[in-house]
């Protein structure tokens, strides 16, 4: 969902989480489910949420905080996100994100101005032999270094 | 053993004993060094708690779950591998505990060192100083130095530091005021999650969460753009409570500073009935705070008890006698003498003119039972009659009348710890969330543990469903119809074989039994039958019979819902035979339970309140009891009952009864049709009115004498499970005297020769002459903490549950419940029901919670309609509309939601500018004349303004509350 569009509905929400209410622990998956159709868990969730699983929305809301994968705004067109665990620290992966973020003139979770992608930190992909890591929209990306880096952000149009 | 321990901590030592009492098998440790025997399941903490050793923590509390948090806890155990935390290890046989050692002393330090890291070190002008458990930890575990500081480069990087230089702390989060009562300033906070659990687990509202992770953690109310006042919360308190910190803390320790004493005393709201130490500086109370060992309560309250106090101090509240000759006068500021003179002429002048039976009292179920004793003395033994009456006429006569016949006592059965061996719940008419707080939250606590919760209510009530509660079955049935539904459950449990055919033969009497079944079984009262009538749908009502009578320990809870109807007593007394026929009587975790509404109405009642009857429910035509009361009085008591307040109120407009004694109730605004109650105020020649503020029966009242409040004096109230608890006096009465005197100065100014100087001498009167209460001693109360009624021979430290072994009357007598539908009928002018209830801030009239910051939640009456009903009429949400009912119309605004079913209507009455009970009409329970509140035939129309009556009647209590004050 891009930055613009209008917030869901309550009855869109509903239907995109009531299909799970049946699962054991059912909270997560909707979660995941919203963020899967969104691009994030809007705010507007929580009431509902809290309502179909009859919570308290404080609970909901402390789920959806515990989490970081869990982004509370809009996403730009693509989501790279960027390994800062000890791994790739130690293969360079602090001057990667530096770098990154100073060519796209950026912070990080921020959107570049076109809206083409979002930066976010991400801690261990599981890709520590194949340090510095990243990802892009779900996709691993092993020994990042610039000119990789400048290759995924020229795919992704920022 | 532990018991050479114990005895260093006083009895009512309320010590935090870290994780919550367990029962179970006994199993003996040694704590360093000392053997101690606990139950099993027990915590390691709270083993050497009870040795009297008290290991450091900060996440732990004997009221909460253990959490294992906060690490201070650590211990060594022989034989086991690491430090494990007190908190969450439970004691096994011959475990050898060590809470202190080098390694323990220097984790704890380091511990406590991270702590301090990110906690500002302004302990000298911090609200909790002194009453801080970090502040104590630090201590307790030798804190000297903190090593560990911001890097250079980020020096903000914590949570207090508002800003450095020109750098602003972005991890800062500003203080939240927005509750009334209470700050959150997170700053202070160390995250021990002990507010989120209490939220949870003592009060059940789920409001609070840690919000983020690792060192973002924060608490957080509801979500985000909330605050405390937005959020969930309903100002419960437990979580200010539960604070180690300063973090949640009440305002008045913020302005008053921190309390150096306190006094254990009871709660005069609710039937509840909850124990708290008032904590004070001299004769300033600084916060209230429940107690513990309360046995209503454990140490829970609600936002009325716990901060709705602030009433006491309120410019509106009168402290000097005022009298006047008519209404039409403005008040005149006199002395106590005068004013008692005045009145005492006056109904002696009366009595003269239109006879011994021309005046009366109503007595208060706000008092103390002590008072209440002394009011209905006072028209017995010196106006000469039996005109007195209470507020219970109008709220639960029906469950002293109905159970009374059934079950031989008008009270409920069980004590309230009785609800945590619950299997089903049955609520009838009652908005415990709203009107009985804190056992609500007890029993939220049970629900949350697998309980089955069965509602039967025409509202779809908070406690149908909440987070985390669901109720199996909720019967929305249309108000009016609740005989036909208890009646067609019993009918299920007839019909289907489902009643306990043993308990009926042993305890109840098996001719009137098979007489009933013969009624009930009755086809016409089937579900199917009566689905017409009650809207409830018959499987749903079927299958909650079904679990009613098969779920194992099945208890009924019900309000005022059941009592307030023209068929009041007969749905108590079909209540009462759905226990009798499952069996559910005589044992924890059943019973009927009704909620009593004000703190004292219990107490009032057994006070011989009634016109019928004297002290402990003997009518007044019996002549032995007579006799003990003439012995004791030394005078004649009139055999014939007096005046029900209806009556009273009829036969002033009639003419034949010109004087009341009003004590701490305003029938204004309580009592139906208010138009009547008015006309009949107006037509007597000396109404006193005795209360703190100039309440609206005060606007037709020639005597105003101020009251006391429940901190001003000593006494005992009576709540809803039968419990006399001890009322003490925290701060001297600003008005001059408590309640009691002022009635025994009114008595002797009519002629009377009292002398009591204590209100224990009052209890030993009452020991003396009512069997019930024979063994109720002031010392009984002290040592015990509170007893249950009947204390005496047989009982002599009271009786938690009532008919264990056979009923008070012998057997349990099966009656007959036929419905018969109520004269207030909707038709084309008034096609909709009222019905009326309250709301968790307020209490009764609102003439306490009104003049606190309770308003802030709860700033005037609203309506609410169903969106199909609005719609028609052309309601929208927060629009002015008129309420007509037959008796009379009022304004209020609308709010629209599907709590209430299409057809139905509800409101409070806890407003004087609205006056609901405008509207209300004069129909009653037939057994018992209280009023049918609870349905109403009314039309809602569109309005943009007060009504003309409403108007009239504020210029009129503008005028009656004018006061001269003392000419200098």
């Amino acid at each position: 969902m891009h930055v613009n569009a209008p917030a869901p509905t309550e009855e869109e929400i509903r239907s995109v989480v009531t299909p799970l209410a049946s699962l054991e622990g059912p909270l997560l998956p909707m979660l995941h489910a919203l963020q899967d159709v969104y691009g994030y868990v809007p705010q507007e969730c929580v009431p509902v949420l809290a309502d179909v699983l009859n919570l308290g929305r404080a609970e909901i809301h402390g789920v959806i905080s515990f989490y970081h994968d869990f982004r509370a705004h809009p996403t730009g067109r693509h989501v790279l996100k960027i390994c800062r665990a000890e791994a790739c620290q130690s293969m360079g992966a602090n001057a990667l994100a530096e770098s990154t973020l100073q060519k796209l003139g950026i912070g990080w979770h921020d959107t570049t101005a076109n809206g083409a992608v979002t930066v976010e930190p991400v801690y261990c992909l599981g890709m520590c032999a194949c340090a510095p890591a990243a990802m892009v929209d779900g996709r691993v990306v092993g020994r990042v270094d610039d000119a990789r880096m400048d290759r995924i952000l020229a795919e992704v149009g920022a | 053993m532990r018991d050479f321990i114990i005895p260093q901590y006083p009895p009512g030592d309320d010590r935090d004993m870290g994780t919550p009492a367990r029962s179970g098998a006994p199993v003996t440790l040694t704590v360093d060094g000392f053997p101690v025997t606990v139950p099993e399941g027990t915590s390691v903490m709270r083993a050497a708690a009870l040795a009297g050793i008290m290991v450091p923590k900060l996440c732990a509390s004997d009221n909460l779950e253990a959490f294992g948090s906060c690490r201070l806890c650590v211990v060594e155990i022989e034989g086991r591998r690491g430090t494990p935390a007190s908190c969450t290890t439970p004691v096994t046989e011959g475990m050898v505990v060590h809470t202190q050692s080098d390694k323990l002393r220097r984790m704890r330090k380091g511990v406590m060192e991270l702590y301090i890291s990110d906690h500002p070190l302004d302990c000298l002008t911090c609200a909790a100083n002194g009453d801080c458990e970090l502040q104590d930890m630090a201590g307790a575990v030798g804190l000297r130095d903190v090593r560990y500081k911001a890097p250079e480069e980020r020096s903000l990087l914590n949570h207090f530091a508002t800003r450095d230089g020109a750098g602003i702390n972005a991890l800062y989060v500003p203080k939240d005021e927005s509750n009334p009562y209470f700050t959150y300033d997170p700053a202070k906070c160390i995250v021990c999650s002990r507010c989120v659990r209490a939220c949870e687990e003592v009060q059940g509202t789920f409001a609070l969460t840690i919000e983020g992770r690792g060192f973002d953690s924060r608490v957080k109310a509801g979500t985000i753009g909330d605050d405390f006042l937005t959020s969930d919360c309903v100002s419960c308190g437990a979580c200010v409570q539960a604070c180690p910190t300063a973090t949640l803390q009440e305002k008045s320790v913020i302005e008053l500073g921190t309390p150096e004493r306190s006094v254990i005393t009871t709660c005069a709201y609710c039937g509840v009935g909850c124990s708290f130490k008032a904590e004070l500086n001299g004769d300033q109370l600084v916060r209230m705070v429940p107690y513990k060992h309360g046995k209503a309560n454990r140490g829970h309250s609600c936002v009325k008890g716990r901060f709705a106090y602030g009433y006491a101090q309120h410019k509106d509240r009168i402290l000097h006698p005022m009298i006047r000759d008519t209404i039409e006068e403005p008040w005149r500021e006199v002395s106590w003498d005068e004013a008692l003179s005045f009145a005492a002429n006056r109904l002696k002048g009366i009595q003269q003119k239109y006879g011994r039976k021309s005046v009366g009292v109503i007595t208060s179920s706000r008092c103390t039972n002590e008072e209440t004793y002394l009011v209905q003395k006072l028209t017995r033994a010196v106006f000469g009659n039996n005109n007195t009456d209470t507020c219970a006429r109008v709220c639960h006569s029906p469950t002293g009348y109905g159970l009374g016949k059934t079950y031989g006592t008008s009270a409920g059965t069980q004590d309230f710890d009785s609800v945590e061996q619950v299997d089903v719940v049955m609520i009838i008419g009652a908005n415990p969330t709203d009107g009985h707080p804190v056992f609500a939250s007890r029993l939220k606590k049970r629900l949350r543990q697998g309980a089955k919760l069965i509602v039967v209510d025409p509202r779809r009530t908070d406690i149908v469903r909440s987070p985390h509660i669901q109720a199996q079955y909720h019967l929305p049935l249309k108000p009016g119809t609740n005989v036909a539904t208890v009646t067609a459950m019993a009918h299920v449990i007839v019909t289907e074989g489902l009643f306990d055919e043993d308990f009926i033969r042993t305890r109840c009497d098996w001719d009137e039994f098979q007489f009933y079944v013969d009624f009930v079984s009755d086809p016409r009262h089937s579900p199917e039958a009566v689905e017409m009538l009650t809207g409830v749908p018959a499987a749903d009502l079927r299958a909650a019979a079904r679990l009613y009578a098969t779920g194992g320990n099945a208890a009924i809870y019900y309000g005022l819902g059941v009592t307030e109807h023209s068929q009041g007593s007969t749905t108590v007394i079909g209540i009462a035979n759905l226990a009798m026929l499952t069996g559910n009587i005589g044992r924890p975790g059943v019973g009927v339970n009704p909620l009593r509404g004000q703190n004292n109405v219990q107490g009032s009642c057994d006070m011989g309140s009634f016109p019928h009857e004297l002290p402990g429910y003997r009518h007044v035509k019996l002549p032995d009891v007579r006799a003990i009361y003439e012995q004791a009085w030394g005078c004649e008591i009139d055999p014939e009952p007096g005046l029900r307040i209806p009556n009273m109120l009829d036969a002033a407009v009639e003419g034949t009864f010109k004087g009341l004694y009003c004590q701490g109730e305003d029938i204004l605004q309580s009592d139906p049709d208010t138009h009547h109650v008015a006309a009949g105020l107006a037509a007597m020649e000396c109404v006193i009115v005795h209360d703190l503020f100039l309440n609206e029966t005060a606007n037709y009242a020639h005597v105003f004498l101020p009251g006391s409040t429940f901190l001003e004096k000593d006494g005992t109230f009576t709540n809803a499970e039968r419990r006399i608890n001890r009322v003490r006096k925290v701060m001297a009465p600003r008005n001059g005297y408590e309640d009691w005197e002022v009635t025994q100065l009114l008595a002797n100014a009519m002629g009377a020769d009292w002398h009591y100087t204590h209100p224990r001498q009052i209890m030993e009167e009452i020991a003396a002459t009512t069997p019930s209460f024979a063994g109720v001693t002031y010392e009984l109360l002290e040592e015990k903490g509170s007893v249950q009624w009947p204390c005496n021979a047989t009982a002599p430290e009271g009786t938690p549950l009532m008919h264990i072994d056979g009923f008070v009357s012998g057997k349990g007598h099966f009656m007959v419940t036929e419905y018969v539908a109520t004269d207030e009928r909707t038709g084309p002018r008034f096609p909709l029901l009222l019905t009326t209830g309250r709301i968790l801030a307020h209490y009764n009239v609102g003439a306490q919670t009104r003049r606190t910051e309770n308003v802030a939640w709860h700033p005037e009456d609203v309506l609410e309609i169903n969106p199909h009903d609005a719609e028609q009429r052309g309601i929208n949400e927060g629009d002015w509309v008129r309420l007509a009912s037959r008796a009379g119309e009022t304004t209020l605004r609308a709010t629209l939601t599907d709590r209430v079913a299409a057809g139905v209507v509800y409101t409070t009455f806890h407003h004087p500018s609205t006056q609901a009970n405008v509207v209300t009409t004069d129909f009653s329970d037939w057994a018992t004349n209280c009023p049918e509140f609870k349905v109403t035939a009314v039309q809602v129309s569109p309005s943009n303004g007060p009504t003309d009556w409403q108007e009239r009647y504020n210029e009129q209590a503008e005028r009656s509350r004018r006061i001269l004050t003392a000419a200098e």
